[in-house]
């Protein structure tokens, strides 16, 4: 009896999606709960209190964020982040399209080629970084050597010393290793789209651009919005690439959020304000999630699907 | 060949080239295609050039571009290397990247599996929303928790210990993952799933004898994408770990390798090779997987 009465407890148990669902969500909702929702609304708290390495905070309101109001370094990392993120996304988008354009060509060793592309995106960016960092020497640049030996400029180029090239360089890197993402992507993308509309548009007489005007881009919009989407939020939460070719020098022309929201609370100490810093980088991201959700919704649209 | 009617091989090269370019000349496919992708492959790949090139060279070439050209190795030397398996530690930052990367992708991966199972196929009451908050605490970057976090692993006392990286990880593991595997669950047919009800069988053994060995391409994209991006992984290492013998790769080539204002870029570069190697050789095993994971969590 008390055996059967199990069994069909376990039967139902088994047969029911509410129970076994919880039960399969158990283990990631555990982990995501504990170490991602949980420091979440904890630095939220924290960007509230005065909180410093060693030292429990108390509570003081927004005292953090009307300090950094006032901060001259905070604002300079807010402009430096949202002119990196808009410049890096706008060349990642115009150059990645451009190889995503070239690679759905007829071409030789297409597939090598779309591996080795992908490299920048596979190698961790840090030591990636660190290669540019030592292109960028002020003493040893290669790209200095070569332009001076080309003849197109006089003295080395002090990349990382002065404020504009400083920040052209990060650019430049970020670039380069954001290119094979938003081109393997939307080569993805362009692929699903039929010959035969091509074919039609040519014997009707359409130019490559107007080939690419009406059937590639407006075909390509969905992709497009999300992989942006997601570039944008990367770039705009970068760490590792300034902090290792620059630390956000040379004087703080090229801080980013992330690294003055590091530099403030890990060898500053100054926890809360770090936090602080963090969260201001919120009501960004929310803004790219936005876009990003009503892509998909326009995506959804265009197949006609209810879902 | 000679059985097929012509115009249906011209149909098919039509197909096969996926656009009109066999309408183009070969001299202007050569200018308007092969030449900038020439450009794109040259600038995309130099710095590993560079870096590789470094690694071999001797001091005296590393910081003279006058008597070699700089773009070979003349003198290829070992000395970089060297100092780097024997004068630093090295070869401990490869083993804690290693590990931590293999225990928080499996972590990551079991969570996973479970999680997108039920969400996809067990449609339980709120499954829809559990997915989309899924999607949500992907798009949580790093750089905004790692304050939270540091406290946190101060406070259970992870400080400095592998076991910090591990817990971690999978915050953006676990989410990247489940938005995969969903993908690759969503394409099996609920018929079989069907069929084994009618069996007999439990959604456990359903899950294990039927969806997971027909996901397993979508198993090993995951998985192969969970390592890299544990490999490749920063912010974290960087703020959770201090002693030398603890770092992983990344932190430890950057923190370890610079002392003071002298840079010794060719071990520096050494250590960013080797560094990018494991990673690297995985990749051109696994490509195919790479662009499907890839794809296939943008497209979802």
């Amino acid at each position: 009896m008390a055996k059967s009465s199990s069994q069909s407890l376990l039967d139902r148990f088994n047969n029911s999606a509410n129970a076994l669902g919880l039960v399969f969500m158990l283990p990631a909702a555990a982990i995501l709960l504990v170490f991602l929702t949980y420091p979440l609304g904890l630095g939220l708290w924290l960007g509230l209190t005065d909180t410093k390495i060693g030292r429990p905070g108390v509570f003081i309101g927004l005292e953090n964020y009307r300090s950094l109001f006032n901060d001259s370094v905070f604002w300079l990392s807010v402009f430096n982040t949202i002119g990196y993120t808009a410049v890096a996304s706008v060349f990642k988008f115009v150059l990645g399209l451009i190889l995503a354009l070239l690679l759905n060509q007829n071409i030789a060793l297409k597939s090598f080629m779309r591996a080795i592309i992908l490299l920048p995106w596979i190698v961790p960016t840090t030591l990636s970084a660190i290669a540019f960092w030592w292109m960028y020497d002020s003493q040893f640049s290669i790209i200095s050597w070569v332009l001076v030996k080309a003849g197109l400029i006089d003295h080395y180029i002090d990349f990382l010393g002065d404020r504009w090239n400083a920040r052209i360089s990060v650019v430049v890197a970020n670039i380069w290793r954001g290119i094979p993402f938003v081109a393997i992507s939307l080569l993805a993308g362009l692929q699903t789209i039929s010959p035969s509309l091509y074919e039609a548009a040519t014997i009707d007489g359409a130019t490559p651009w107007q080939r690419f005007r009406f059937i590639t881009y407006p075909l390509l919009t969905p992709i497009i919005a999300i992989v942006m989407t997601f570039s944008v939020l990367f770039t705009f939460t970068d760490f590792q690439l300034i902090y290792v070719i620059t630390r956000g020098g040379p004087v703080n022309a090229t801080h980013l959020m992330a690294t003055l929201s590091f530099q403030r609370a890990i060898p500053g100490g100054q926890l809360a304000e770090g936090a602080a810093i963090a969260m201001a980088m919120v009501p960004f991201l929310i803004a790219a999630i936005l876009i990003s959700f009503f892509g998909l919704q326009r995506r959804a649209w265009q197949q006609g699907s209810k879902d | 060949m000679s059985k097929k009617p012509v115009v249906q091989s011209v149909e098919e090269k039509v197909y096969s080239e996926g656009g009109m370019d066999f309408l183009l000349t070969r001299q202007r496919k050569f200018v308007t295609v092969y030449l900038p992708l020439a450009v794109f492959t040259f600038i995309l790949l130099f710095p590993f050039y560079w870096m590789t090139i470094t690694t071999f060279k001797s001091n005296d070439d590393i910081y003279n571009y006058e008597k070699n050209s700089p773009f070979w190795v003349f003198n290829p030397t070992l000395h970089n290397i060297k100092k780097l398996l024997f004068e630093t530690s090295y070869p401990d930052w490869l083993w804690n990247t290693f590990l931590v990367s293999v225990v928080a992708t499996a972590i990551s991966l079991f969570a996973s599996v479970l999680a997108a199972y039920a969400i996809e196929r067990l449609r339980f009451k709120g499954s829809r929303w559990i997915g989309l908050s899924i999607y949500g605490a992907y798009l949580v970057p790093p750089s905004i928790l790692f304050i939270p976090l540091a406290t946190m692993v101060y406070k259970l006392g992870l400080f400095d210990s592998r076991w910090a990286l591990i817990l971690t990880y999978p915050t953006f593991l676990i989410p990247f993952c489940t938005w995969l595997l969903m993908g690759y669950f969503k394409s099996i047919p609920f018929e079989l799933e069907e069929c084994a009800l009618i069996d007999g069988a439990t959604r456990v053994q359903i899950l294990w004898k039927i969806v997971l060995p027909l996901a397993v391409p979508g198993l090993i994209s995951a998985g192969i994408f969970a390592f890299t991006l544990s490999w490749n992984e920063f912010i974290y290492a960087l703020t959770f770990i201090s002693s030398s013998e603890n770092k992983t790769v990344p932190v430890g080539v950057l923190t370890e390798l610079v002392d003071g204002d002298v840079y010794h870029w060719g071990s520096l570069m050494a250590g960013a090779l080797f560094g990018s190697l494991p990673v690297a050789l995985l990749y051109s095993f696994f490509v195919e997987y790479y662009v499907a994971g890839m794809t296939g969590a943008v497209k979802e």
